[in-house]
């Protein structure tokens, strides 16, 4: 089992119930769940500053609130991901995707 | 009012006279049937130019409305807000905030959403509403929603939004003429538009609008009773890691193969009609140079090229019936990584597929791609994919040297020799992408994020209009500059003429014979004869009239003109003919390409990198590949 997984694994189960938000960055496929926050968050230094990512992230309808699944990975480093929002379907790479906070479905 | 009441009415307000002519504006997210609805408004009465100052594409139409009154309709680049990031939407959210300079504002701003995928649609539309230009929203694609049971309450919506709502199905005719009463109803209103205070929104204007959207949506349309499960179905072979990769490269060698062989009967008939044409001419004119102009000249030139559209058509054919599915993203996400690891944005695959037919488009569709330093890049090495121009040269030349012989039972060896040199292009073209990015920038590259859209039945009428745009645009080229090129090259081939008394072929006393010996010792380690170095001048103009060249240097200088091709495999050794194709993989042999990176990236820095290094590579290449034949005694 991969190290992601088991964190989120491991909180889930735990006695308290408590929301951990997984990033989508960290999610594999199937991994599904609802937007809870997009953040400003710059991939790498040097690159697209933090507000602008955030701004297309919401203008593609990575909204607080849509629903969200992972449907594919690409075959190397299992990047770019193809996820479902909403009724959509969005090609984005995982570093980009890493200011999108997910709450995961209670079965994750 | 009934909607031919109103107008009835519109036209009588403007006086009865012919009113003046309306001017609309179509905008829309990518995939919106945006350019189905255009040819559906427009049909053919169709012009296709650039923005005044910006290289950005501008298609304009028009139609007559029932009562007499001229629509003109301007296609504006697809778009997911107004807040622009790239010069292709600039364009679009100036032209509708009326601020373009050269433009006249637009009355109506048409909004085409594609029903079954509203949500992003109603952001912009709110985006428009808000700058409160009259416009009208289109449904689109209305056909498809019914069948998936989805419910939509255009009047409703037409309330929320503060704009008509019509349902469409462009690509049927459905819908146009309810379209083009609401344009010139909504006209009517353009005097009171107000002011443009139109200011970029932030992340929580962006949030806020989506959350006036989804109320909208809630309020407006239920969900498919039916949803598209095809495109879901589909999706899991065609982006399978695996099956995926498979799918894709099957594509893109059909792609290749099918440009060899399915042109090869058209390319013949074509040969013929210009061999034809060109003995019927000679047999009416009596000898002299007007005869020698004609023959040797245009048609031979002109024909050895036109000859060739059999391929450019096809290679569209598959570029235009791949984007209309839905394939070109897919492919786009299954490339991404590849991309990525030279450093270009895997948007770059779109504008580097178009330059397998021409750079140019190529360059221009770089437009796509926000980040300056990731479409730098992707200009500098969009020459290096092979073209639709190189295939004429390419064919003559294996066509003329490489036997026509199986391997493995079932491929050309021809057709795999065609291939090798587009993956020599594409494979440079990442390898110098890589260093572009290692040497110059380093840094970030832009986000990769893109719409897969729903896979559709492309419209064989939309197909069909694009593809001979293309080829139209394309024979445009060979009409203008190549037959030009010809005719100069012509002159050089005949003047001055050879003096009395001269011996060997007259070409070698002509204009065209000083430059090609004067540039000969250069060229001589990869193998270049004379004739040779003499098609490259020519071949500036654009890569194609190589061959027309090649054609009249040896027409003129005597040798067999049936077939040119079998003239250069006597004349030429293996060993050159290897060089010469490696020469046309690397080599910039197109002025317009390099006009078109000048006026991109607005200076002669990039036209001047990108000559200097694609000449250094084709130099390289073919001494490698030269001297490696001469080795194996090829020469």
């Amino acid at each position: 089992m991969d190290p992601v997984r088991r964190i989120a694994d491991t909180d889930l189960d735990g006695p308290l119930e408590t929301i951990t938000l997984v990033s989508l960055a960290d999610g594999r496929r199937g991994f599904s769940g609802y937007i809870a926050s997009v953040d400003a968050h710059a991939p790498v230094p040097g690159g697209l500053a933090a507000h602008e990512l955030e701004r297309r992230l919401l203008e593609m309808g990575f909204v607080e609130g849509a629903r969200i699944e992972i449907l594919h990975e690409g075959f190397i480093g299992r990047d770019p991901i193809c996820v479902k929002l909403d009724d959509m379907r969005v090609a984005l790479r995982r570093r980009d995707a890493r200011g999108v906070m997910v709450r995961p479905d209670a079965a994750q | 009012m009934t909607p031919p009441d109103l107008a009835t009415a519109v036209a009588a307000a403007a006086g009865g006279a012919p009113a003046a002519p309306i001017r609309a504006a179509l905008v829309g997210n990518p995939n919106s049937g945006k350019t189905a609805m255009f040819n559906a408004l427009t049909g053919s009465r169709q012009k296709v130019a650039n923005y005044a100052g910006v290289t950005v594409e501008r298609k304009e139409g028009h139609l007559i409305a029932p009562d007499g009154r001229r629509i003109s309709i301007l296609d504006l680049p697809g778009t997911y807000s107004l807040r622009a990031r790239s010069p292709d939407e600039v364009v679009t959210r100036d032209a509708v905030l009326g601020r373009l300079a050269g433009e006249t504002p637009p009355d109506v701003v048409v909004l085409i959403a594609d029903a079954t995928n509203l949500r992003l649609v109603m952001r912009l539309a709110l985006e428009l509403r808000d700058v409160g230009r009259p416009a009208v929203l289109a449904l689109n694609m209305i056909d498809i929603a019914t069948r998936q049971g989805l419910e939509i309450d255009a009047t409703r919506l037409a309330i929320e939004l503060s704009m008509p709502v019509v349902t469409t199905v462009a690509t049927r005719k459905r819908g146009i003429d309810e379209l083009v009463i609401q344009i010139e109803a909504q006209a009517a209103n353009s005097a009171t538009a107000p002011a443009d205070t139109w200011t970029e929104p932030s992340a929580a204007a962006l949030r806020a609008l989506h959350r006036e959207a989804e109320r909208i949506l809630k309020a407006c349309v239920l969900p498919p009773r039916r949803p598209d499960t095809f495109t879901g179905k589909l999706d899991s072979v065609l982006l399978h890691p695996v099956a995926g990769i498979g799918v894709l490269l099957v594509v893109l060698f059909l792609m290749f193969q099918a440009v060899f062989a399915w042109a090869a009967p058209l390319m013949d008939l074509s040969n013929a009609g210009f061999e034809a044409l060109g003995a019927v001419m000679g047999n009416l004119m009596p000898d002299g140079l007007l005869k020698s102009l004609i023959t040797d000249g245009i048609i031979a030139g002109v024909g050895s090229v036109v000859v060739f559209l059999p391929q450019i058509v096809i290679l569209f054919l598959f570029i235009i019936l791949l984007e209309d599915f839905g394939y070109m993203a897919r492919a786009a996400f299954l490339l991404d990584k590849i991309m990525g690891g030279a450093g270009l944005h895997g948007r770059a695959f779109i504008p580097l597929l178009s330059s397998f037919a021409c750079a140019i488009p190529g360059i221009m569709a770089t437009r796509v791609i926000d980040n300056k330093r990731d479409r730098l890049t992707t200009i500098l090495v969009a020459p290096l994919m092979t073209c639709s121009a190189r295939i004429p040269v390419y064919t003559l030349i294996i066509s003329a040297f490489i036997p026509r012989q199986q391997v493995w039972g079932v491929l050309s060896l021809q057709g795999l020799i065609f291939f090798g040199l587009y993956a020599a292009g594409l494979i440079s073209a990442l390898v110098v992408a890589w260093l572009v990015r290692k040497v110059f920038w380093r840094g970030a590259a832009e986000p990769f994020l893109m719409e897969l859209p729903a896979y559709k039945i492309p419209d064989p009428m939309n197909v069909a209009r694009n593809v001979l745009q293309r080829a139209q645009i394309f024979l445009q080229r060979a009409g203008t500059i190549i037959l030009s090129m010809m005719i100069l090259i012509w002159f050089l081939c005949t003047f001055p003429g050879a003096p009395a008394g001269a011996v060997g072929p007259a070409i070698d006393y002509s204009f065209a014979g000083m430059i090609g010996h004067a540039i000969q010792p250069v060229l001589a380690p990869i193998g270049f004869n004379w004739q040779m170095s003499v098609a490259l001048i020519p071949g500036m103009a654009a890569r194609e009239v190589a061959v027309g060249a090649l054609g009249t240097v040896y027409a003129v200088a005597g040798a067999d003109t049936s077939v040119l091709g079998a003239s250069l495999a006597h004349q030429w050794s293996l060993a050159s003919a290897l060089a010469f194709l490696a020469w046309y993989v690397f080599a910039p042999q197109c002025a317009s390409t390099l006009g078109v990176v000048k006026r991109e990236t607005n200076s002669w820095r990039w036209p001047i990198i990108m000559f200097c290094y694609m000449t250094g590579l084709a130099y390289v290449a073919s001494l490698i590949v030269y001297q490696t034949a001469v080795a194996m005694g090829a020469g």
